[in-house]
């Protein structure tokens, strides 16, 4: 029905029937406020502002400028690494408030997590997981789009075992670190480097301490 | 008829920052004694466009000089980095296509963070598909 007609339907009604339609009954408002609530708690708003040019240019000139500073790539790597770890350990609580996701209850649920809630929150794009054959704590995430080296086509020469988006690592290690898990988070492939994809490895070195419920008797 | 061109860039300073040749088949025995020779025609031609560019409005100023049988096209941006062209065949429209899609070819180069602004342009994809647009626009 559309607005107009509506509302000529509100003129012919009696007073005390409209009156009726605006109180609701309790289910009905219960569910309303409900609807809201889970509305309001999973919709992931865009986190990258619509022009992430601005986002994209300022890692390349911290990653340029940091390449001025150390002649050596590992030095850049590590950097970037402890970076991205300070990062981390903060970005974790805002991701945990903002994603109200449940307990998870294996390291491929964590992987899962991290790929396509916290990656599309943040960066607007759903790596794939893998899962290593051979190892249960082993995993890789697969990036086939990179928005960080939008700009970048290949390394600078001389650069040739930089880690661009080492940064990333850092952040996805301090992250787990700062839920009691350690993880080794390193780039097994990079598209810079001349490999077709990107792809992060999460090695998960610890077991996760199991929460024992003890009921009071 | 298509003619032989040659394309340098050149950057804010006047210094260069790429060149590259288009010719057809027929003249691939290359030139390289008229290499210099056009260097010093694209050279002499960077004054007038630089009393030029105030008249226009855009930045593509169309032909700009003239010398023996070659023109000199040029695109000029804000930042007075030049786009020059050498023909000896008059190709407006094909000139003018290859500067816009070149010229979009540099912004994505300039926003790449590790490329030094005005430096001499280095990278062998940029090569290659400056390569590949000319033979596009150019010598079809």
């Amino acid at each position: 029905m559309n607005l107009q007609a509506s509302w000529l339907l509100r003129d012919s009604q009696p007073m005390w029937e409209k009156d009726m339609m605006a109180i609701k009954p309790w289910w009905v408002v219960k569910g309303q406020d409900k609807k809201a609530r889970n509305y309001r708690r999973w919709k992931i708003p865009p986190y990258l502002p619509n022009n992430r040019d601005l986002f994209v240019l300022t890692y390349g000139a911290l990653v340029a400028q940091l390449c001025k500073d150390y002649e050596k790539d590992e030095d850049v790597n590590n950097y970037l690494d402890k970076m991205g770890y300070g990062i981390g350990i903060r970005l974790v609580e805002d991701f945990l408030a903002r994603s109200c996701v449940k307990k998870c209850h294996s390291y491929s649920e964590i992987a899962d997590l991290i790929a396509q809630v916290a990656f599309k929150m943040y960066l607007g794009i759903t790596p794939s997981v893998t899962r290593n054959e051979s190892s249960r704590n082993e995993f890789s995430l697969i990036l086939d789009k990179n928005p960080l080296v939008e700009f970048v086509e290949e390394l600078p020469a001389g650069r040739s075992s930089l880690c661009y988006c080492n940064l990333l690592c850092g952040v996805i290690r301090g992250a787990l670190e700062m839920i009691h898990l350690t993880a080794d988070v390193t780039f097994l492939q990079d598209r810079l480097k001349g490999d077709k994809v990107t792809e992060i490895g999460i090695t998960f070195l610890k077991k996760l301490e199991e929460k024992k419920c003890r009921r009071k008797k | 008829m298509s003619g032989s061109f040659y394309f340098p860039i050149v950057g804010h300073h006047d210094n260069p920052g790429f060149e590259i040749e288009f010719l057809p088949a027929e003249k691939v025995e290359s030139k390289h004694d008229h290499h210099h020779f056009n260097q010093s025609i694209a050279h002499a031609a960077l004054g007038l466009v630089d009393a030029n560019r105030w008249l226009c409005n855009n930045m593509h100023l169309k032909t700009v000089d003239k010398f023996n049988e070659w023109f000199v096209s040029v695109l000029a941006t804000a930042d007075h980095v030049k786009f020059i062209t050498l023909h000896d065949v008059r190709q407006d429209h094909g000139i003018k296509n290859l500067f816009s899609d070149v010229y979009e070819l540099y912004i994505k180069l300039a926003m790449n963070l590790f490329y030094k602004p005005y430096s001499p342009i280095g990278s062998s994809t940029f090569d290659i598909k400056v390569q590949f647009l000319g033979k596009k626009h150019l010598l079809s």
